[in-house]
């Protein structure tokens, strides 16, 4: 982007190598301190239990050991299951959160829709104003009744003001008018211009806000925490607070009880073990994060410019 | 066009005598009866999911029983009462405000000082492999960030078994210990949600004229000289916003960080209690209804006003930037 010319000026001006290289290592250590934490709990999962009890959490362990991923797959059926909720919240959810989402900020990106600024602020006022979780967590429970039901899960972050609001700036600036207007004159209904014309030309925001979405259902433990009540609706966050809150939960099926559960913590057996469900847990977003963080980056950027 | 034309003019002639904004209304809907109709589903549900609770909140001045639910008598202020003459109401409002001041100070210094020197690496790939380690722990949710911490701080984990014996320090048993989380809490939360910063800043730096810097070298300003003058003049007006709309949010603390991070230990309660958290715990474990919407009430009407002073500042500094 940048011509070779100003390039030259700019090597001349460019910080001295010996700062360059001062803030390289320092980069580096930060990074280093990112990435360490999960280094740490994955070596902890191929510790060998006894050791790791007798030696505490080290980056390098006295004794490898996979027995805490064997004892979790001999019980996977509980891990799968907390899967396919996750996945299949996230995936509804996400089809949900984006035709929703694209309903509402079509109209209000068109300038000849009279009402735009009123449905837009009705929409905004979300962001400044909140009923709190007190009033929503009763209407939930006690007059929608969704107590211990997926929907639960589903529901509530489907239409977010944020998303809304990058979509709108985004059709405002990339959706010609002119278009429209033809495919008006054309005699085409305006559903149809938006399923045949609106969606296929969001394709960048699309792909954004569904990013923002599949994150936040992925990464909810919240609404779980809130709503549901039988372990088999449990997702895989929440599914892991359980197992950080008492190993019982991982273990109750296979053993039969711990007999009193031991307040001080590092009695509790089955540490790597916890640290197993973790990785289990963990381990596709760090995996997919690589593909998808430029995408997120892109959309932040559409979002901070100003709806 | 024309038969436009003189669709208003029969529309004025019938309305003449009824006023005139209802059939105005009626109007458009005929005219974009379609673009209302795909405004109604998610119009429905925002009205639910947000709206109602909106005017639940006056739940907190009533005595809350379950078979009325929002129907329940009125009971005046005794909730508040009851709420600001407990210890908690103080104690909690400190933490939330004073935790939110800390990450606004150490979020703003630090994203703008790394953003800056990210953009002045001369190896832009490994500036970009920078930004994007440094991104990740934002895409981790609060669960795993517990558990990370946990590995590092449990009677067991990485501090006191990997760095005491190296480094000789004091075995400390973190999680009983409400004193070091006042430094625990700002550190992780810097950690996981630094990269969002960056991101915002890097993006500003990008949008600043290279003719500005051109100029400077011809006058033969050093690097740090045109920081200082180029760079982060023009991040200021992002800095004003971005800290401006962050006060407007002060009254309203990250759930998961309180909630997760610590544990749930009630020890740690003194430094680690924040509004969110003591309306969770309120509600779902002292089933104290009047306490915990009152707190509710409490927080959603001080942070509404806050948001629009926050909003009416921004307004004066510079009219473009306000938000509404």
């Amino acid at each position: 982007m940048v011509g070779k010319v100003i390039k030259k000026k700019y090597e001349l001006n460019s910080i001295s190598s010996k700062t360059n290289m001062v803030f390289n290592i320092l980069f580096s250590i930060y990074c280093i301190a990112c990435l360490a934490p999960l280094l740490l709990i994955f070596m902890v999962s191929i510790t060998d239990e006894v050791s790791l009890v007798e030696n505490g959490y080290s980056f390098f362990p006295s004794k490898i050991s996979f027995s805490a991923y064997q004892y979790l797959f001999m019980d996977f059926e509980k891990i799968l299951r907390a899967y396919g909720v996750t996945i299949g919240v996230c995936v509804i959810g996400t089809v949900l959160s984006v035709l929703l989402t694209m309903l509402f900020a079509y109209p209000i990106s068109r300038k000849s829709f009279k009402y735009r600024n009123f449905f837009s602020f009705y929409i905004f006022f979300t962001m400044l104003f909140q009923g709190g979780l007190v009033p929503w967590y009763i209407l939930y429970t006690r007059y929608l009744r969704l107590e211990d039901s997926l929907l639960a899960l589903i529901l509530p972050p489907l239409v977010t003001a944020f998303n809304v609001l990058v979509v709108k700036t985004y059709l405002a600036a990339n959706l010609p008018e002119a278009i429209l207007e033809s495919a008006r004159i054309d005699g085409a209904s305006e559903f149809r211009i938006f399923f045949s014309i609106v969606i296929p030309l969001s394709v960048p925001v699309i792909a954004t806000i569904g990013l923002f979405s599949v994150l936040a259902y992925w990464n909810d433990w919240y609404l779980c925490l809130l709503y549901i009540r039988s372990p088999k609706n449990y997702n895989i966050q929440y599914s892991m607070y359980q197992a950080l809150r008492s190993i019982e939960f991982l273990t109750s099926s296979n053993v039969a009880s711990l007999g009193n559960t031991s307040s001080e913590l590092l009695k509790v057996p089955g540490e790597t073990l916890r640290m197993a469900m973790a990785i289990i847990g963990i381990g596709p977003i760090v995996f997919a994060y690589p593909f998808f963080q430029k995408y997120f980056i892109k959309g932040l950027t559409i979002g901070a410019v100003k709806g | 066009m024309g038969q436009h034309n003189t669709n208003i003019e029969t529309d004025l002639h019938v309305v003449k005598k009824t006023k005139r904004k209802t059939p105005e209304l009626f109007k458009e809907l005929s005219k974009n009866k379609e673009l209302f109709l795909m405004l109604l589903p998610p119009f429905i549900f925002i009205f639910i999911n947000n709206y109602l609770p909106m005017f639940g909140i006056v739940i907190a001045f009533k005595n809350y029983n379950y078979n009325d639910a929002f129907l329940s008598p009125w009971n005046g202020l005794k909730n508040f009462e009851f709420l600001f003459k407990s210890r908690s109401a103080w104690i909690i409002t400190r933490n939330t405000i004073a935790y939110n001041l800390v990450f606004i100070f150490l979020g703003l210094i630090i994203a703008v000082t790394i953003a800056i020197i990210l953009n002045e690496l001369k190896n832009k790939t490994l500036a970009k492999f920078y930004q994007s380690v440094i991104f990740l722990p934002y895409f981790l949710s609060w669960v795993v960030v517990a558990y990370l911490v946990y590995s590092i701080l449990s009677p067991n984990g990485f501090y006191n078994k990997s760095l005491v014996p190296i480094l000789r320090l004091l075995p400390i048993e973190w999680y009983t210990e409400p004193k070091y989380w006042t430094v625990i809490i700002p550190i992780v939360n810097t950690w996981k949600t630094i990269g969002y910063g960056i991101v915002i800043y890097l993006a500003g730096i990008s949008g600043i004229d290279q003719e500005y810097y051109e100029a400077a070298v011809l006058d033969g300003a050093s690097k740090f000289q045109q920081i200082k003058s180029i760079t982060i003049p023009f991040l200021v007006p992002l800095m004003i916003i971005t800290t401006i709309m962050a006060i407007g949010n002060i009254f309203r603390a990250d759930f998961g960080l309180f909630f997760q991070v610590p544990m749930q230990q009630g020890l740690l309660k003194p430094t680690t209690e924040v509004l969110d958290t003591y309306i969770y715990n309120a509600l779902m474990f002292s089933g104290d209804l009047g306490m915990s919407s009152a707190a509710g009430f409490y927080q959603s009407v001080v942070g509404f006003f806050l948001v629009l002073l926050a909003n009416w500042s921004i307004g004066k500094i510079s009219k473009e930037h306000k938000i509404f």
